[in-house]
């Protein structure tokens, strides 16, 4: 037994581990210069696409390469709400996270129409003729976009070092809630089923579970913080513009490689690719190109070796999960 | 005249049988799986289904349970017609299964596997679903192998766990596809108990069953399907006896 103590106990310090970084990382503003705050603004967005995507594909079995359709709309919603419509920003914010859902219900209603391949590419079509209206709308500025005006980024801090601050706490507080939120939401018992419907729709379907109310949920549930990270994504980029806002390559394509690699249909998968892409980025960065390239081979690699992903390898070995959302017999 | 909630007297609810199979009839293009089958079984009994390969046995399953839908004919279960219901509506009022080929939710627990059907197919909150499940794990004898992972199970551990989701949420129909294939004399035994008392609850248990000798001790009634059609059914002792099935279940 005492190898299993160990390995009880390697767990209970990594997770100990785990804490202190998220400690750290609240911290943030005081403990890394602003090029790194800016970083991690950017890796906390990303990681909250990777989540959603992994649970609308990894546990209810929506393959949706569509995902940047709401990316845009809440950015276009942020902006239509806190510079034309002269919104208070702060509320601005979740309004547009609100907008986001209430796109994404029609949406909906045609999208669960298809399945499998088919929604893929249904999804797709949505978003781009999103992309298409967005650059139609009068006063954001057509094709090309517009820039968020100065005082309404001063909103957010009068000084550069402040703005990058405020950015890089609420990117951790959306990755935060995020992760556990959605940590809370699969031990429901919507959840319960949603998982089982990972593992075999067809059994899941036969045990009682809904499956298509599950599928509702869980893609209503993505489409407010979809909204919420283009919040952040034009606080970013201080502009919006249909290219960019609702851009498949950043919000979309990259994710899919995120989750691939760290492992669909867990929570730790998301993290862990995250990490990864965001490593492989910075090392690769002077490849150009061959950054691409070689991003390509490492998922098709990994989908060949393991197509869990990392974090589905870490299973078979028997690592336990680290935010397990598991049931036990007792409560 | 008191009524039930469809507005039919009471009365004819307690008489009907639990499972009403009219005239059902299903294609798969030009492949008639089932043709006309008519099929009654009443509350309580223990119904076994005899076939050879390709009579249609997981056919018939897969249209109670609502996996498929019948190109004609219609399902009645408990008086209410429910051909048009979906899966997981009709294991909520009452109709569980289990696969021939286990379906297990492979990276859950077996105690979750057991739980999402005591919640779900039980229509109950979680918390008020663990006490169940832990009754079902001991009845199954999965309860030493709770905390394991579903997929890492043996084959026989597999079907005592599609056993055990089939009867969380106390299910009043049975469908039981094949759980008796290699077991040992004394775990048929037992699965013969779990059954009987499971019946002796008040469920009602159809069994497609190729080891003849656990269907035989069980089974009230059996009936035989062959070629989409059932062409016998009656008292276990006479259906094993009748020339026909011999020569065409039996090979004999």
């Amino acid at each position: 037994m005492t190898g299993r103590n160990q390995f009880m106990t390697g767990l209970a310090i990594t997770r100990f581990a785990l804490v202190a970084i998220i400690l750290a990382l609240a911290a943030g503003p005081w403990l890394f210069d602003l090029n790194q705050q800016t970083l991690l603004t950017e890796f906390f967005t990303l990681l909250v696409l990777a989540l959603m995507w992994n649970l609308l594909a990894g546990y209810a079995d929506i393959i949706t390469v569509g995902q940047h359709a709401f990316v845009g709309v809440g950015a276009y919603a942020f902006y239509g709400l806190a510079v034309l419509a002269d919104v208070d920003i702060f509320l601005a914010i979740p309004m547009a996270a609100l907008t986001t859902l209430l796109v994404a219900i029609p949406t909906m209603a045609i999208i669960f129409r298809l399945r499998t391949a088919y929604l893929a590419v249904g999804t797709w079509v949505a978003a781009e003729v999103m992309m298409l209206i967005a650059g139609k709308l009068p006063g954001f500025g057509g094709g090309s976009g517009t820039s968020l005006p100065i005082p309404v980024v001063k909103a957010f801090g009068a000084t550069l070092s402040g703005r990058v601050s405020t950015f890089y706490a609420m990117s951790f507080a959306l990755a935060l809630l995020a992760f556990g939120t959605t940590w809370i939401f699969l031990r429901s018992r919507v959840g319960l089923g949603l998982t089982a419907m990972r593992d075999n729709e067809e059994a899941a379907g036969a045990a009682g579970v809904d499956l298509v109310m599950t599928r509702i949920v869980c893609f209503l549930w993505t489409a407010p913080f979809l909204g919420l990270a283009g919040v952040l994504v034009t606080l970013q980029k201080l502009r919006v513009a249909p290219s960019a806002s609702f851009s498949i390559t950043d919000w979309t394509i990259y994710i899919i490689f995120i989750v691939v690699i760290g492992g669909i249909g867990s929570l730790e998968g998301p993290v862990i690719g995250t990490i990864l892409f965001f490593l492989l980025r910075g090392y690769l960065a002077a490849y150009g190109t061959w950054y691409l390239i070689i991003l390509g081979a490492v998922s098709i690699g990994v989908i060949l070796a393991e197509p869990r992903g990392i974090w589905g390898a870490c299973r078979r070995w028997g690592i336990p999960d680290l935010a397990p959302a598991s049931h036990g017999p007792k409560p | 005249m008191a009524v039930d909630a469809q507005g039919r007297p009471r009365h004819e609810e307690a008489r009907a049988p639990v499972l009403e199979l009219r005239d059902l009839s299903i294609r798969f293009g030009g492949l008639r799986v089932i043709e006309n089958l008519h099929l009654e079984v009443q509350r309580g009994e223990i119904l076994g289904v005899l076939g050879p390969n390709g009579a249609g046995k997981s056919t018939l399953f897969n249209l109670i349970a609502g996996v498929l839908a019948p190109t004609a004919g219609a399902i009645f279960f408990g008086g209410r017609n429910i051909t048009t219901m979906n899966v997981w509506s009709r294991r909520r009022i009452g109709i569980g299964r289990t696969y021939q080929i286990p379906k297990p939710f492979a990276h859950m627990s077996v105690f979750e596997n057991v739980l999402v059907a005591a919640a779900h197919g039980g229509g109950r909150a979680i918390r008020l679903s663990r006490a169940e499940a832990m009754d079902v794990l001991e009845a199954t004898g999965l309860a030493d192998r709770m905390t394991s992972m579903a997929g890492q199970l043996s084959l026989l551990d597999l079907k005592r766990l599609e056993l055990a989701r089939a009867i969380a949420g106390r299910p009043d129909l049975l469908l039981l596809d094949e759980i008796a294939g290699g077991l040992t004399e004394a775990e048929c035994d037992d699965l013969l108990a779990l059954l009987k008392k499971i019946s002796d609850h008040g469920a009602t248990i159809v069994w497609v069953e190729h080891v003849l000798h656990a269907l035989k001790r069980a089974a009230s009634r059996l009936a035989v399907l062959y070629s989409g059609s059932i062409i016998a059914e009656g008292a276990p002792e006479d259906i094993l006896a009748d020339d026909r099935v011999r020569e065409i279940y039996l090979g004999a």
